[in-house]
């Protein structure tokens, strides 16, 4: 006889429940370090494309078309091989021999964060091109420097403006850190399958960990949502 | 730079090509046809049959693909009703559980476009053509689709290409499209810089083809906006 549904999702003795649960919460933390680490080489990658330099500019268009135009999963693959490679060639230079890996929860965080960098790119640098002129213009006149410029002028705005644009980036992060189950990290679709094949109900678990997606990328929406109206209030004008 | 390997390397993951296009325009093809089908229910004047359809788009969407190609491949197979019927021959094959997974998956992102792009055709033009006496059929034909076609285009191109990058995915279930070829030879070769760069040019540049073969499509189709 096999054990109910019920009591396989549940918190018991015989329950896999708390194991999703903490599955699920590294997926959020992963998700969450991806899409910092997204934010910084965005918000780098929008300078360069946005900068007066040809070969500047070219640096970021390569970055963006790259990242943007190959596939997830190869990036997580080039750096879960390449990494450990890398760092065991590094590790023999330094004189320690042997086989070295690179925890997969940095590598997979490194790899969804280039990829999502690349898009945050786009995001940021169409936010900025928004902005009036003559505000940075004004801002320069009352003898502002670069950084009060930027912290009190640039990045408000083009932060409101790329906020809607953001949303969808980090739906997207948030569902790209299931990738990371193949390359070894337990978060919530490593764990379910861990648990459909312990159990046979494969249906179940990954039943189970969609509506957990679900459920993460819903609730961080209503969130942005609410951000994106109080920002919007204030400049209600 | 080792090119002799690269040449082999690159001879090697052309093979997979043909299989990552056929799942890709096997799915665009389906997922089209579905996405029809959401965008009218999403239109429609009968409240639950919008509901339906926000559903679908929410399950879909709101879901990582991954988990959806999981299902569909690990997850049938306890459906007594599935196995029963006459899809499960079909079902039974990674190839077709990717397409179906696919197809669903970018249907909701497909009947997101098509809803927009009708939406985007100007009240005023509508209007318009049932004051001349159009409707139903020939009000579609001539005044809606062409225009929700221009404006859609462009999207759909995009999600073509995301499609194309996301049948990849197929290959966590053991198809050999060109990232399964590339992860094979990687855990031969162990040269994983070399191979999966080669396997990334050749995505760029499928995608690149279809990015371009949009462009010429969305030129050809609205003369009126080329400048």
């Amino acid at each position: 006889m096999s054990t109910p549904a019920f009591t396989l999702i549940g918190f018991g003795p015989e329950g896999w429940g708390k194991l999703l649960l903490l599955a699920a919460g590294l997926t959020l933390v992963a998700a969450v370090c991806s899409f910092a680490l997204g934010s910084l080489l965005g918000a780098a990658g929008a300078a360069l494309k946005l900068a007066s330099s040809r070969s500047l500019r070219g640096i970021g268009t390569f970055y963006t078309t790259v990242f943007r135009g190959i596939p997830e999963i190869l990036v997580v693959y080039l750096f879960y091989f390449g990494g450990s490679l890398a760092l065991t060639r590094l590790m023999h230079l330094a004189g320690f021999p042997g086989f070295f890996s690179l925890p997969s929860f940095i590598i997979g965080v490194v790899a969804i964060g280039l990829v999502s960098g690349a898009y945050q790119t786009e995001a940021y640098r169409s936010a900025c091109l928004r902005l009036e002129r003559g505000q940075i213009e004004a801002g320069k006149a009352c003898g502002m420097s670069t950084f009060i410029l930027l912290w009190r002028v640039i990045a408000p705005q083009t932060l409101r403006f790329a906020l809607p644009a953001l949303g969808n980036i980090w739906q997207s992060v948030l569902k790209e850190t299931a990738l990371l189950s193949i390359i070894g990290l337990v978060e919530l679709l490593r764990q379910s399958t861990i648990a459909s094949g312990a159990t046979r109900q494969p249906l179940l678990f990954y039943g189970v960990a969609a509506l957990l997606y679900l459920v993460m990328g819903q609730i961080t929406a209503l969130g942005i949502r609410t951000v994106e109206k109080r920002l919007a209030r204030s400049w209600g004008r | 730079m080792d090119w002799p390997f690269l040449f082999a390397t690159a001879k090697t993951l052309l093979m997979g090509v043909p299989l990552t296009l056929r799942l890709a325009a096997t799915s665009l093809c389906a997922g089209f046809v579905l996405a029809v089908g959401i965008a009218a229910l999403a239109g429609s004047r009968f409240a639950p049959a919008r509901w339906i359809a926000a559903l679908y788009v929410m399950l879909f969407q709101g879901t990582p693909l991954l988990v959806q190609i999981f299902i569909v491949y690990y997850g049938f197979g306890q459906i007594d009703f599935l196995r029963a019927s006459f899809a499960w021959p079909f079902l039974q094959q990674p190839y077709w559980c990717a397409i179906l997974a696919l197809s669903l998956n970018t249907s909701a992102y497909g009947a997101e476009i098509i809803r927009g792009a009708i939406a985007a055709v100007p009240e005023r033009e509508i209007e318009a053509a049932r004051a001349i006496g159009m409707s139903g059929l020939r009000l579609r034909r001539r005044i809606i689709w062409p225009q929700a076609l221009q404006y859609g285009l462009a999207n759909y191109g995009n999600e073509a290409i995301l499609l194309l990058k996301a049948t990849s995915l197929a290959s966590v279930i053991t198809l050999m499209d060109v990232t399964g070829l590339a992860y094979r030879l990687v855990s031969k070769t162990y040269r994983s810089e070399e191979i999966f760069t080669v396997a990334g040019l050749i995505y760029l540049a499928l995608t690149f083809v279809i990015a371009t073969g949009v462009h010429l499509l969305e030129r050809r189709l609205t003369p009126c906006r080329r400048v």
